[in-house]
């Protein structure tokens, strides 16, 4: 039993480290400029370190499989802050693509996808279809060589910076449910789409509602066939939700926690020196160990390909909880910062807030907690179809 | 990244699952656990499992062990937590670590082979009451070489042949037949029965590096203690989503009820991410010196209170068969019972892993 990857990719770890190193920061020193992300991505692919699963001929390094070298070069990106490649709606489309899209398609979109030239929003929510996305109404209609797009999305992440889409619309009326899905991809610069953004409690913008009104997209943008979408939208899901499960986030917020309860002075001690509060710190800490060593075991396993277990379906519900207990303790450190918005604490406000995003986005909490029932501990499913996965 | 178990070390384990299934089955476990009178362990499953080595793990080769090491202690632990296994496994394997960690050759030479092959039963007394649990905690005197005092809470004392004594000094070596008393203790786990140990003038020999050794051990007690109750609260779990599939009420069975179902998914999703602390646990008590007291610490906090809340969830999961003497569910909760008490509560635990993070 070992923690590390062992001596044989420390040489590995070396030279990912000298090409960070030779790369970022930049040489003009602007770590906001889109032109040297642009450069930084398109050397760190040539260099096989991103994009590994992608063949050359779509703008990919195309390695061979090795968790232990891409978990490697994301450890080092992260160190250095450096540009990781990774666009949330980006890193949806293209595994569907590779799977289900026509040549022509993966040839006119993957690469420039991968470069960030071309960023996609994803259409799958709608007011009327949260959980139960099949449920969702927007009509596209094929008349001519276009599809005539009307409808409404929402929890649309990014869409004010997105330059395309990629939706779930029914394109067949008459079908059932899950029948009548397509899948398509759709550029929303155009006059038959609005995107209005949504003001979330935190009174920050991230997400958007996104209206088609004879929106516009050739014949020849469905993906997979018509009325197969919802099979389309496996392999999105799939990649959704363990691109979700890093546990780095809870990592540094708990250690913005410790910070914090060592700043913040009650009765002429930092907090931190509290038995209520230590206690309640290392109570944190345990689960966070917990996920953290588990998440090691995980990644052993898939290396060596052993099965995981029924942790393989834990680590989205496991974090959220975690992030919501973070988010209390600092509430109480903070006491009665804790409605000053316009104070030093806001930050923890917010995260307050935002913790639950985690419950919400990329399936719910109950959701997972279905997910965990049927896949890990084989319970059977839901009685509603299509309400566990 | 190797954080999981060798082929050998899924090998061992599988060979002493299988003895486990044989030997160790419920019926088996309610049959010792309700024994007329103080409490007994299982003299035929232990004398199996010392026939497949158990007792020598952490013995080094030179003494007639096997020479490996705290995980794969930690891993059998779990093992018999996971078969609420009645055998004095606790105190033996505590005491081995003692003398491998704080005996001088001669001290080695003298007990360890005899530990390994099971010949010797031996046991730790650490507990003197009033909470009173870690190394720097302990008032018994041992330095003229003689004992007086009390210790309480001591795994198998009555059946054991020698017992390592914490004491202000270190730790002391007192052999059957010194002047000493045990009384059994009415525990609620009578799968690892306890005993009050009261020391009257007995003979006592420290060991030669016990004082070094002492918070290693007690590390040690946590990272055990932590491995059974992960042992213990997976079996729980498992236990009641098996319950579920088969219980019906209103013509289906209790699985399809949502409100069951997210109740086994947290009593799952509590147990299941802690192996990987555990684990760590170990891991470190072998290979990370500077993290292990707090890995330690960490480990016993969090898996022995997870462990008693999951047997209370249990109960729940089961209704009323789970709240019965004959269901398997009291004995596992009056394990985790021991499990959360002994080598200090959680709550201290935690305190202490606060200490050692430099908070």
């Amino acid at each position: 039993m070992e923690l590390g990857f062992g001596a044989e990719y420390d040489s590995f770890r070396q030279e990912v480290r000298d090409f960070i190193v030779a790369h970022w920061p930049p040489a003009d020193g602007d770590l906001k400029s889109r032109a040297n992300e642009r450069a930084f991505v398109v050397a760190a692919i040539e260099r096989g370190y991103m994009h590994r699963a992608i063949p050359r001929r779509f703008g990919g390094s195309e390695q061979e499989p090795d968790i232990a070298k891409a978990e490697i070069i994301r450890e080092e990106l992260t160190k250095a802050r450096a540009p990781a490649g990774r666009i949330p709606g980006n890193g949806l489309v293209v595994p569907t693509l590779l799977e289900w899209g026509t040549e022509e398609q993966k040839a006119r979109f993957i690469a420039p996808t991968l470069r960030g030239d071309i960023v996609w929003a994803q259409g799958f929510s709608e007011p009327n279809a949260g959980s139960d996305l099949a449920a969702l109404r927007t009509r596209a209609e094929l008349i001519g060589d276009k599809w005539i797009i009307n409808g409404q999305k929402i929890w649309t992440t990014h869409a004010h910076k997105a330059t395309h889409m990629f939706c779930l619309v029914r394109t067949e009326p008459d079908a059932p449910k899950h029948g009548g899905i397509s899948y398509l991809l759709v550029d929303i610069r155009q006059p038959g789409v609005t995107v209005r953004p949504l003001i979330q409690m935190t009174r920050q913008t991230e997400f958007n509602e996104v209206f088609f009104d004879n929106a516009e997209t050739p014949a020849d943008m469905l993906v997979g066939e018509r009325g197969k979408g919802w099979n389309v939208t496996r392999s999105t899901l799939k990649h959704e939700r363990s691109g979700i499960a890093t546990m780095t986030w809870s990592l540094s917020m708990f250690r913005d926690l410790v910070k914090l309860a060592k700043e913040v002075e009650r009765n002429g001690e930092p907090a931190i020196r509290d038995p209520r509060i230590r206690e309640e710190l290392a109570a944190i800490e345990g689960e966070l160990m917990s996920l953290t060593y588990s998440t090691y075991r995980a990644t052993s396993h898939d290396i060596h390909g052993r099965d995981i277990g029924w942790f393989q379906t834990m680590p989205k519900l496991y974090m959220t909880e975690l992030a919501g207990r973070i988010a209390k303790l600092a509430r109480d450190i903070v006491e009665d910062d804790f409605t000053d918005m316009g104070g030093a604490r806001l930050k923890w406000i917010e995260r307050f807030m935002i913790s639950l995003s985690m419950s919400i986005a990329g399936g719910t909490s109950n959701i997972q907690r279905n997910i965990i029932a049927e896949r890990s501990l084989g319970l059977p499913r839901d009685r509603v179809p299509g309400a566990g996965a | 990244m190797n954080f999981l178990l060798s082929e050998d070390q899924l090998a061992f384990l599988s060979a002493i699952e299988d003895l486990l299934r044989d030997r160790c089955d419920a019926l088996r476990v309610h049959k010792i656990f309700d024994i007329e009178g103080d409490a007994q362990f299982d003299a035929e499953l232990w004398a199996g499992l010392v026939e497949m080595g158990v007792p020598a793990i952490f013995v080094p080769e030179a003494h007639g062990g096997l020479g490996l090491a705290m995980v794969d202690l930690a891993i059998v632990s779990e093992l018999f937590g996971t078969y609420a296994a009645p055998v004095p496994w606790l105190g033996h394997a505590l005491a081995t670590v003692a003398i491998v960690l704080g005996g001088s050759e001669a001290q080695k030479a003298r007990w360890l082979p005899r530990l390994a092959s099971g010949e010797v039963l031996a046991t730790v007394a650490f507990a003197e009451g009033k909470s009173v649990w870690f190394p720097g905690e302990w008032q018994l005197a041992g330095a003229d070489g003689s004992l007086t005092g009390v210790k309480t809470l001591v795994p198998n004392a009555a059946e054991a042949d020698l017992i390592v004594v914490g004491v202000a000094e270190g730790l002391a070596l007192v052999e059957k037949g010194a002047a000493y008393r045990t009384e059994r203790a009415d525990s609620g786990d009578r799968t690892r029965p306890v005993d009050t140990v009261l020391f009257e003038g007995a003979i006592a020999e420290l060991l030669a590096d016990g004082l070094a050794a002492r918070d290693r051990l007690s590390d040690a007690a946590a990272v055990l203690l932590a491995a059974d109750a992960f042992g213990g609260a997976e079996h729980c779990v498992k236990m009641s989503v098996d319950y579920a599939r088969v219980r019906e009420q209103y013509g289906q069975p209790i699985a399809a009820f949502q409100g069951l179902r997210y109740q086994l998914v947290a009593m799952a999703l509590a147990t299941e991410p802690a192996r990987g602390l555990y684990w760590y646990a170990a891991h470190s008590w072998d290979a990370l010196p500077d993290k292990a007291a707090h890995a330690a610490a960490q480990a016993k906090a969090h898996l022995t209170d997870t462990y008693l809340q999951v047997t209370r969830d249990t109960v729940e999961a089961h209704g009323g068969i789970g709240f019965t003497w004959e269901h398997d569910t009291h004995i596992y909760m009056k394990r985790a019972m021991l499990d959360w008490v002994w080598m200090g509560s959680p709550s201290r635990h935690r305190l202490r892993a606060a200490d050692f993070a430099g908070w």
